[in-house]
């Protein structure tokens, strides 16, 4: 069966979705996507879009879906590379991904997630002292 | 108004809304749409595509690339006997949702084309016609 590939890049994963994504093709990404983070432990997921010509409202919906499921993980989840045509799109269709993070590309995604994950660090500190 | 192509797919599977995403993108693309307007006619098209899927129980989309005068435009008609839509106005307001979806598949189409109408009887069906211009 068809996968998009998920690569692990120190605490972080990266997935870059390269195929025009059919609904089982995102449905099989959510569930891949879940198993990693937890067997690679990771604190990051970054999700390249920057070869979607579109993303729709189901598209959309498991975008939000793995951004939940990452955070309920204890993972940061990062959506980079959005062309700016689907951007306004998305917009004028309603869709506004409430709680999924943006950014250009993939440099800009790991700075967001490096520093989130520091300030967590941080947060935490805070707690223990 | 001239017809320039007109043809007909059956939506039956997920891989269908694959193909009516394509060749909506190829039809914008010889009506020489700008990115954005393509990309519009595009999502519209998928939204709409995977609602005769779900909704409709599968059924057809004949797309058609118009000229009217000066007017370039691409139609599409999704047809399917399905169990219908018994309340249209609530169906199109954001939010409305029977699936487990946001809702946003009609509603939010509507606002991505120039023409948008729907007709549909309980029991028999639903049939959607959209068309962007330039």
């Amino acid at each position: 069966m068809e996968r998009i590939p998920i690569l692990k890049m120190g605490n972080f994963l990266l997935v870059t979705v390269q195929v025009d994504m059919h609904d089982r093709l995102a449905m099989t990404l959510q569930d891949d996507l879940t198993g990693r983070i937890v067997k690679d432990r990771a604190h990051g997921v970054l999700i390249d879009i920057s070869s979607l010509e579109i993303v729709d409202s189901f598209i959309g919906r498991m975008i939000g879906n793995i951004a939940s499921m990452a955070r309920v993980l204890d993972a940061e989840t990062v959506v980079v590379g959005m062309r700016p045509a689907v951007a306004i799109t998305l917009v004028e269709l309603g869709l506004s991904l409430p709680g999924v993070r943006t950014a250009l590309n993939v440099d800009k995604g790991v700075e967001m997630l490096k520093e989130s994950i520091e300030d967590k660090a941080r947060g935490n500190g805070h707690l223990a002292g | 108004m001239a017809t320039l192509r007109d043809e007909t797919f059956s939506i039956r599977s997920s891989d269908d809304i694959v193909k009516v995403r394509q060749i909506t993108r190829e039809l914008a693309l010889m009506q020489a749409f700008s990115l954005v307007d393509q990309t519009k006619l595009v999502t519209a098209a998928s939204e709409l595509a995977r609602n005769t899927l779900e909704h409709g129980r599968g059924g057809d989309v004949r797309i058609q690339a118009l000229q009217e005068g000066a007017r370039r435009g691409v139609r599409l008609v999704f047809t399917d006997q399905g169990p219908g839509i018994a309340d249209l106005d609530r169906a199109l307001r954001d939010g409305f949702t029977t699936g487990n979806g946001m809702g946003l598949g009609l509603s939010g189409s509507k606002r991505l084309v120039n023409d948008f109408d729907i007709q549909s009887e309980c029991g028999k069906g639903t049939m959607v016609t959209i068309a962007r211009w330039t």
